[in-house]
């Protein structure tokens, strides 16, 4: 095993494995990080969720990011609530047990973009008697626009994007633009905005809070979906999902093989004869159209997918590959030593026969990973991906099938392609430093 | 005839040392045949390996199996370590028949026998250290107990010279020289001391200034442990060293089996001459001699000749007899066994 430790250091001899190994270790840094901060459970509820969980985010938002490279800034999205503070909240105490909230939020709007929507959710506790709320917004050029006065319900949703009565006020078509504009000479209009809610409920025991979301154009860092999900989200939950995809096919494979390899070498005869047919008959299954056909028509769910995937690449050219070294391997006198004190086959096979192969078995291991990372991916993309996971290969589905690239989503697709890409490169690179540390006749290739 | 009364003295000797020890090994008309198969399946014929070979060893004794490569000897050795299955005839070992030992038996069986190989470096398997490897077959027989395996493996690696002992035990085969690693091998055949060594040309691929050293540590291991030793060579000049009997084999049969001293003072059989003669000299005088070997070639063991195996090579075969009937052992002196028309009347 000291050859084992020596050969791994020799790793040290080559950048590009260096860059590999520490890209693996990020990856499983961040799949540790994301596991520990998103439980699992958590993760499937907020990828589940619709906008009763997402209404804070706008859609289709770039990462904000995208500003530092951009000469035009986007503007980015916040949201404020006055059960927390940042959306101050002051109570003044009126006749006849009314009571008149002020809440007032100002915010710096010095983008060259027009904000998506605005929305204001108001929630407020009476017995009969329904509150009253007025919205106003102060412009830097000191303009005050009275947005709408209305009677509200217990919990009542006002979109200043669809406000009809406001569009006829404005005399505009849309809205929004028209707000964070000068209405002369139709520029944008950059500065301090303020935005007062005036509200006065009616009866002792009543309440009265309000959450104000501005949409921007831009959002976190890693942008939004059409469902308004946060793609941090899947992009952190998709590297703990790929590697053990990948991890996990990679070694069941290769171990299996391996194994089935040995015991058919050594025990010859019928079994060795078996598994040749069996391998030979595999050779000609298309792999890929068999698991489309499982994810169609049986399950989708990852664990089904890992098993017939594993199943599927056990029987392939590798075993062949093994079996020419284990027929040499077989012959060599410390197996008859081995058998002439007495050793069972399995510890024949399970320490002489493998052993001597853990120097092949390693870097065809790390090798086979990136394969099965873009398998997951693919199935995914295509729409075979697991129905509750959020993967990277679900967010470019789900970038394709909105026509990202054709409405210039880019991002969408870009992100997961990055990781999907640094994944398979780490392990590639560090494949192929590991091939020639323990195939040392490639070195000179 | 100068030697009669020492031989005689010798035969003597040996009867009564004979009857004294206890037979180990018994072997009676062993045939192991290897099937030929064409396409994996259709019948084509047998090679055969080791042919109706009888003889019987006692507890302590040493015999060397001489003959040429490709004559048998390898598969009677296998035969005798249980790797292989006898086609026909009986092995017994200590009174069990070995071709209906099973199963644990058998292990047992394998425990009692020691195995030195040819190539040290090829018998030791590359990716363990000296100690796993001594720790292998005390762990097959059941050895539990980590510090009666490490005594065992102290003990053992003292025996066989490799000392001090720590420097060798975290040691892997590479690291080795070729004499160590042929140590490793011996401590490994005897460490679960056995009752029996089958030793298969344990010094041919070693330099000639270790070979002696070798085969004395052989030898004092033989005496010390009263063992058996089936000892397997090609090589006439390294039998002396501690070989009690010779066995010469010649495709697939035990063509004459007497004593060291009688059959290298007195060979019979043709075969046997023309092994002796082409013994390596060391006197350089006589490098441009060119020595006297039968001509032809080893026989097929697929179709050997019939009749006596040796005839189509023997300059003394008698035409209408050597080429029809296979020859019996005959004892032309008691304890000298030749299968030989020649000696045919020679025999009581």
């Amino acid at each position: 095993m000291n050859n084992l430790k020596a050969s791994f250091q020799k790793i040290l001899m080559y950048p590009s494995a260096i860059v590999g190994v520490v890209a693996i270790l990020i990856l499983v840094a961040v799949s540790i990080y994301t596991m520990i901060t998103i439980p699992y459970p958590e993760a499937i509820r907020l990828w589940r969720g619709g906008e009763d969980v997402w209404y804070q985010n706008p859609k289709f938002a770039q990462p904000a990011w995208v500003n530092w490279f951009s000469s035009k800034k986007y503007s980015e999205s916040f949201a404020v609530s006055s059960a927390d503070g940042e959306f101050s909240k002051v109570a003044t105490p009126g006749k006849d047990g009314a009571t008149t909230y002020e809440m007032m939020h100002e915010f710096d709007f010095n983008y060259d973009m027009f904000p998506q929507d605005m929305i204001l959710y108001l929630k407020s506790s009476f017995e009969v008697k329904q509150p009253f709320v007025s919205i106003e917004l102060i412009t830097p050029d000191e303009r005050t626009i009275r947005i709408a006065s209305f009677v509200i319900t217990d919990k009542y949703t006002y979109r200043f994007s669809q406000d009809e009565k406001l569009r006829i006020k404005l005399r505009t078509e849309e809205i929004i633009p028209a707000l964070f504009s000068n209405p002369e000479t139709g520029e944008i209009l950059k500065g301090k905005y303020k935005l007062i809610v005036t509200g006065t409920t009616f009866e002792p025991e009543s309440t009265m809070d309000a959450e104000f979301v501005f949409h921007g154009q831009v959002f976190g860092l890693a942008g939004t979906d059409h469902a308004r999900r946060d793609l941090t989200l899947p992009l952190l939950w998709g590297a703990p999902v790929a590697l053990a995809f990948g991890l996990m096919a990679a070694i069941g494979t290769t171990v299996l093989t391996m194994i089935i390899a040995a015991v058919g070498t050594w025990y010859s005869g019928w079994v060795d004869e078996l598994i040749q047919r069996i391998t030979e008959i595999n050779l000609v299954l298309p792999f890929f159209a068999l698991l489309i056909m499982i994810g169609t028509f049986y399950s989708r769910s990852i664990w089904v997918i890992l098993t017939a995937t594993i199943l599927l690449s056990i029987f392939t050219g590798a075993i062949l590959g093994y079996r020419a070294i284990f027929l040499q391997v077989k012959e060599s006198m410390y197996i008859e030593a081995a058998r002439a004190y007495g050793a069972s086959n399995w510890r024949i096979i399970f320490r002489y026969l493998i052993p001597r192969m853990i120097p092949l078995l390693i870097p065809s291991l790390v090798q086979a990973v990136p394969a099965f990372v873009f398998l997951e991916a693919s199935l995914a993309v295509i729409g075979l991906g697991d129905p509750v996971l959020p993967t990277w290969g679900k967010i470019i589905q789900d970038a394709q099938s909105n026509g990202a690239l054709y409405k210039g989503y880019y991002y969408w697709i870009l992100e997961p392609a990055f990781f999907l890409m640094l994944t398979g490169l780490a392990f590639a690179v560090l494949g192929f430093a590991l091939d020639r540390i323990f195939n040392p006749r490639l070195r000179d290739v | 005839m100068i030697h009669t009364t020492e031989l005689k003295e010798a035969m003597r000797m040996s009867t009564k040392i004979q009857a004294q020890r206890e037979v180990l090994l018994s072997i009676r008309d062993l045939h192991v045949w290897y099937e030929l198969r064409r396409f994996g399946f259709s019948h084509i014929g047998y090679v055969k390996a080791v042919d109706g070979v009888s003889f019987e060893m006692a507890q302590g004794e040493t015999v060397a199996v001489v003959g040429e490569s490709g004559c048998g000897k390898s598969s009677l050795m296998k035969t005798i370590l249980g790797i292989n299955i006898p086609t026909r005839g009986e092995l017994i070992f200590e009174g069990k028949n070995l071709s209906k030992l099973a199963g644990s038996d058998l292990r047992d069986y394998r425990f009692d026998i020691g195995y030195v190989q040819q190539d040290p470096y090829g018998a030791l398997p590359p990716f363990m250290s000296v100690q796993q490897i001594l720790e292998e077959p005390l762990l097959v027989s059941g050895v539990k107990d980590k510090e009666k395996r490490m005594e065992r493996i102290h003990k053992t690696m003292t025996e066989v010279k490799l000392h001090p002992v720590e420097d060798f035990l975290h040691k892997f085969p590479h690291m080795l020289s070729g004499g160590q690693q042929q140590r490793v091998v011996i401590a490994r055949a005897m460490i679960l001391e056995p009752k029996m060594i089958v030793a298969d040309e344990p010094v041919s691929m070693l330099d000639a200034s270790v070979r002696v050293e070798i085969l004395k540590l052989l030898r004092s291991l033989q005496e010390q442990h009263r063992l058996s030793v089936i000892y397997i060579t090609h090589d006439l000049s390294t039998v002396k060293y501690f070989s009690e009997r010779i066995f010469v084999m010649y495709a697939g049969n035990l063509v004459e089996k007497a004593e060291t001293r009688r059959l290298l003072t007195n060979p019979l059989h043709p075969y046997t001459l023309a092994l002796l003669a082409a013994t390596s000299d060391p006197d350089a005088g006589n490098a441009d001699d060119f020595k006297e070997v039968p001509p032809g070639e080893p026989p097929s063991l697929v179709n050997p000749p019939k009749g006596c195996r040796f005839h189509p090579r023997c300059a003394k075969a008698i035409a209408g007899l050597c080429d029809e009937k296979e020859p019996v052992d005959f004892e032309p002196e008691p304890g000298h066994f030749v299968a030989c028309w020649l000696y045919q009347k020679e025999s009581p």
